[in-house]
């Protein structure tokens, strides 16, 4: 039965649901009510886990890579700044291939100070080797954070699963939580392999010399690459006991006809599906639902194009002074691909700014443009800056 | 779909009413959707919710830019600019006041409807929280979720004697505005 | 504000009352920390630099394109406002300036988060005044608990259930950890005392060296009272004992503002809804009062608030006066 739950809310029972040992909870908007709802089900004796307030990001993700590195399974969640307050501990756990899972509720990264939606904070820390799944909607953020236990520990590899901070984490809708059961036929105990042990003891952490180095990067580069595959098979397995999918690795959905597609991520994938309905004259088109950034399915993208004549990439970050991330990557797949669409790659919903529904019909006009620039933020108004800022 | 936007002073349960209403709808079979137009605003500040509600299924996550409906927690907020911005042609809005229907209907020009909320709550539940009397009065005036629902999206938040004078409040309160006079409105937008 | 024609280190002495802080900010009404940070800017004057962390403050003075500061003032992360004022006073030093700099941060940034860049400032001695507005809690993103916190206190992150009973760990003797650097001066401060938190800026203000101020201030959505209660709650914070308004030279208690008559904490925690489970009936409940009148008893103890001495029975205002009111101001 589903009933109506607030994002946070629901992914707190979610993370209740996988029997995590430890958690480490710092408050930072828009994350705090999920670490909230934790702490009252802790209080309340509804969950079991050494709840440990800690007093900065960084110890919280230190908390929880010593906690997983011990053998427990552990959880924490951030957002914007404590991200990137973490950065060198999520670089850290990556590379030490700890499993380990986390909630990002997307949030801008100052400066400038904003505590509204866009994806900055976790795309910019795309390369520490964490494995990065987005979610469209609260229904995939349940779904997914049992998943990414599954595939944490299966892979050895962290986990992010990155929620729209304010627009997922603070909304109330119907969602399906599921049952105990559920979660414990999916997801077994926690069994890492190269746990602290006294009865066994290893070294974790070491100093690592050229002589070696390039070879352990290489398979964890090798580890993320292969990963795909647990993605799959762990969407496949929870939706054969629950019968929902969050869309694998991405997702297709609209005309399979359409010449135009719109590729993007998280949250806003909800908005334009809706808008390629309430506009028909603007359409046809595709729309490409990427729910892993890391890794980068450029196999399965290269699928969802064939046909498409021009592509618009739309994402919630940017890297200044380059253009689009996700275009960017997306480009570099597309490179030298015979038949490959046009890109176009926008930036959009900046620090929290509303993406209204007739996005759609701007874009696919946008679309039709001779010259498509290379990068733009979609949704500036320019009016606002001095002409020297344009 | 239904786009109701409400308006409310920081610390007095805006986002808790657009919840309710949200799981009222839910109550009653619909699918829908409630959240804040978040700030880091003070206590007292003006705060906005949204809720949509619809028979199908829906996606979208957009700020509601044309609500059909607007609900006021506190009358003074009627000035602020900006409130009725978007309002749909013949939209209606219920507004938390003292004062009577037709003296604002007449000020504002608008479709209003006034419930002395916070006097209701005072009376039922001894505190002047408005929120399930002007839900209450809102679902009479519109009919675009029974009142039934209503109790039991009350009962997810409230027990035993809350919930029971909570319960009275919502039957008082229903009482208190003309009933099924949005319902055109409702329906026309709905469409 | 028009050319200024007095050398700015004169500026304090020739404007005692200096509103660095203008009102139309966007506090909650009776917010305890927007009382301090006035107060704190008008006794140190306009020849300043504030260094100000992550939090309400910074949030409710400067919502772009406007800011309420009448000083030149930086806000950067959660976690660095002693390191940001480091590099400000080394710059004013490299400079040859007289701007004083004034780092500011709530309990969160200053207990926990910021506690490293606190104490590098401090052991490397930097010119700087440190104002810590102690509300007890990470109030900005919505009341949780932090190292300063309370025993027992309730908070979203340490909330009443039936395995809990608030916050279980003590609240951070921070004044005596910022003691142990041995600075010149750190110090203990009120909202409910002002003219105490004006001689005391001015006391640090005057040092060459680090300084500390840890200034108590009511949250009124936080601890769960009315705004217009907020001087008074605080008031009753200091007369249970529970926060002892003291002054730590060099690591050695120098002053201490007595009490008469400590009141007993009950009354202090009844008046707030943070406390409100203590006074359910649980045993639980009692066994937590107990805990907190003990703390209460043993600052009295440690801090000799019951002045034994040749003032003993002087009260809050003559005897802190007499300590240094006139001689810094």
């Amino acid at each position: 039965m589903p009933q109506m739950l607030e994002g946070s809310q629901a992914i707190a029972r979610a993370v209740a649901l996988c029997r995590p040992q430890v958690v480490a909870a710092y408050p930072i908007t828009p994350q705090t009510h999920i670490v909230e709802n934790i702490s009252k089900l802790v209080a309340d004796g509804k969950l079991h886990c050494e709840l440990i307030s800690v007093e900065s990001e960084f110890s919280a993700a230190s908390v929880a890579l010593g906690a997983a590195a011990a053998g427990s399974r552990a959880y924490t969640a951030s957002s914007s700044q404590g991200i990137l307050l973490m950065c060198e501990v999520l670089y850290n756990i990556a590379g030490l291939r700890i499993p380990l899972v986390m909630t990002c509720a997307n949030r801008a990264v100052g400066a400038p100070l904003s505590i509204w939606n866009d994806q900055q904070d976790s795309m910019a820390v795309r390369d520490a080797g964490w494995i990065q799944l987005y979610c469209s909607d609260n229904q995939e953020a349940v779904d997914a954070t049992i998943q990414a236990y599954r595939i944490a520990e299966r892979t050895e590899l962290p986990v992010m699963v990155c929620v729209d901070g304010f627009v997922l984490t603070h909304t109330l809708e119907a969602i399906e939580m599921p049952n105990q059961e559920q979660a414990d036929s999916f997801l077994p105990p926690y069994n890492f392999a190269r746990a602290l042990n006294p009865q066994h003891p290893t070294s974790i952490g070491t100093l690592v010399s050229p002589d070696f180095f390039p070879e352990v990067r290489h398979s964890h580069h090798q580890a993320l690459l292969n990963a795909k595959a647990e993605i799959i098979a762990a969407d496949q397995d929870w939706a054969k006991i629950t019968g929902r999918s969050g869309g694998g690795l991405l997702s297709v959905e609209g005309d399979p006809d359409a010449k135009v597609g719109i590729l993007s991520i998280g949250s806003v994938v909800g908005t334009l599906r809706d808008a390629i309905s309430e506009f028909p004259e603007s359409g046809p088109a595709k729309l490409i639902k990427l729910r892993s950034f890391r890794p980068f399915p450029s196999e399965a993208l290269l699928e969802a194009c064939a046909g498409l004549t021009e592509l618009v990439v739309l994402e919630r970050a940017l890297s200044p002074g380059s253009g689009g991330i996700i275009g960017t990557e997306v480009r570099a797949a597309l490179a030298g691909v015979e038949g490959a669409p046009r890109i176009h790659n926008f930036a959009v919903g900046l620090g929290g700014r509303d993406i209204p529904l007739d996005i759609y019909p701007r874009l696919m006009e946008a679309v039709k443009s001779p010259s498509p620039a290379t990068f733009a933020i979609f949704d500036v108004n320019l009016e606002k800056l001095p002409e020297a800022d344009r | 779909m239904i786009e109701i936007r409400i308006h409310g002073r920081g610390g007095q349960g805006n986002v808790a009413a657009a919840y309710i209403l949200a799981s009222a709808a839910y109550e009653d079979g619909r699918h829908s959707q409630a959240f804040p137009n978040f700030g880091a605003e003070r206590r007292g500040a003006p705060v906005t919710a949204f809720v949509r509600i619809a028979e199908a299924p829906f996606s979208r996550r957009c700020q509601v830019i044309h609500p059909a409906f607007l609900i006021v927690q506190d009358e003074a907020l009627l000035h602020v600019p900006g409130v009725t911005d978007g309002l749909l042609e013949g939209g209606g809005i219920l507004v938390n006041s003292t004062r009577s229907t037709e003296e604002l209907k007449e000020q504002m020009g608008l479709e209003i409807v006034a419930l002395p909320a916070n006097a209701l709550a005072r009376k039922i539940l001894g505190r002047p929280v408005p929120n399930t009397a002007l839900l209450s009065a809102f679902l009479a005036l519109t009919g675009m979720v029974s009142l039934d629902a209503l109790v039991k999206g009350l009962g997810q938040r409230f027990k035993g004697d809350v919930l029971t004078r909570n319960t009275e409040l919502v039957n008082e309160a229903a009482k208190m505005v003309p009933v099924g006079i949005w319902k055109e409105t409702n329906h026309a937008a709905n469409a | 504000m028009n050319e200024i024609s007095i050398p700015l280190s004169e500026l304090r002495r020739k404007q005692p009352r200096f509103a660095g802080l203008e009102s139309g900010h966007r506090a909650c009404l009776g917010c305890g920390q927007a009382l301090a940070a006035r107060l704190v800017t008008e006794a140190a004057g306009p020849d300043v630099m504030i260094s100000n962390a992550t939090g309400c403050l910074e949030v409710f003075t400067t919502p772009w394109p406007e800011s309420a500061w009448r000083l030149p003032w930086m806000h950067s992360l959660f976690e660095n406002a002693a390191a940001i004022a480091s590099g400000m006073e080394a710059a004013m030093k490299a400079q040859g300036k007289s701007t004083k700099v004034i780092a500011m941060g709530g309990d969160g940034s200053t207990f926990d988060i910021g506690f490293q860049a606190l104490s590098g400032m401090l052991e490397r001695n930097h010119n700087v005044l440190y104002v810590c507005y102690d509300n007890e809690a990470y109030m900005n993103t919505g009341i949780q608990r932090s190292s300063s916190t309370p025993h027992a206190a309730a908070t979203t992150t340490s909330p009443v259930g039936k395995e809990r009973m608030g916050k279980r760990h003590l609240k951070k003797d921070i004044i005596s950890i910022i003691a142990a650097h041995h600075v010149a001066y750190a110090a203990t401060a009120s909202v409910a005392y002002p003219s105490d938190i004006r001689k005391k800026v001015r006391r640090a203000m005057a040092i060459e060296g680090a300084s500390f101020l840890q200034i108590h201030a009511p949250c009124p959505l936080g601890w769960g009272h009315d705004g217009a209660v907020s001087i008074e709650v605080a008031r009753l914070a200091v007369q249970t004992g529970l926060f002892p308004l003291i002054e730590l030279e060099r690591g050695e208690l120098t002053g201490a503002m007595p009490l008469r008559t400590p009141k007993p904490v009950a009354e202090y925690l009844k008046a707030q809804q943070r406390f409100g489970h203590l006074f359910k009936d649980d045993p639980r409940a009692l066994e937590e009062l107990e805990h907190l009148q003990a703390i209460a008893n043993h600052h009295i103890e440690i801090y000799g608030l019951r002045g034994d001495g040749v003032d003993s029975y002087d009260s809050e205002g003559a005897d802190t006066v007499r300590r240094g009111g006139i001689r810094w101001a």
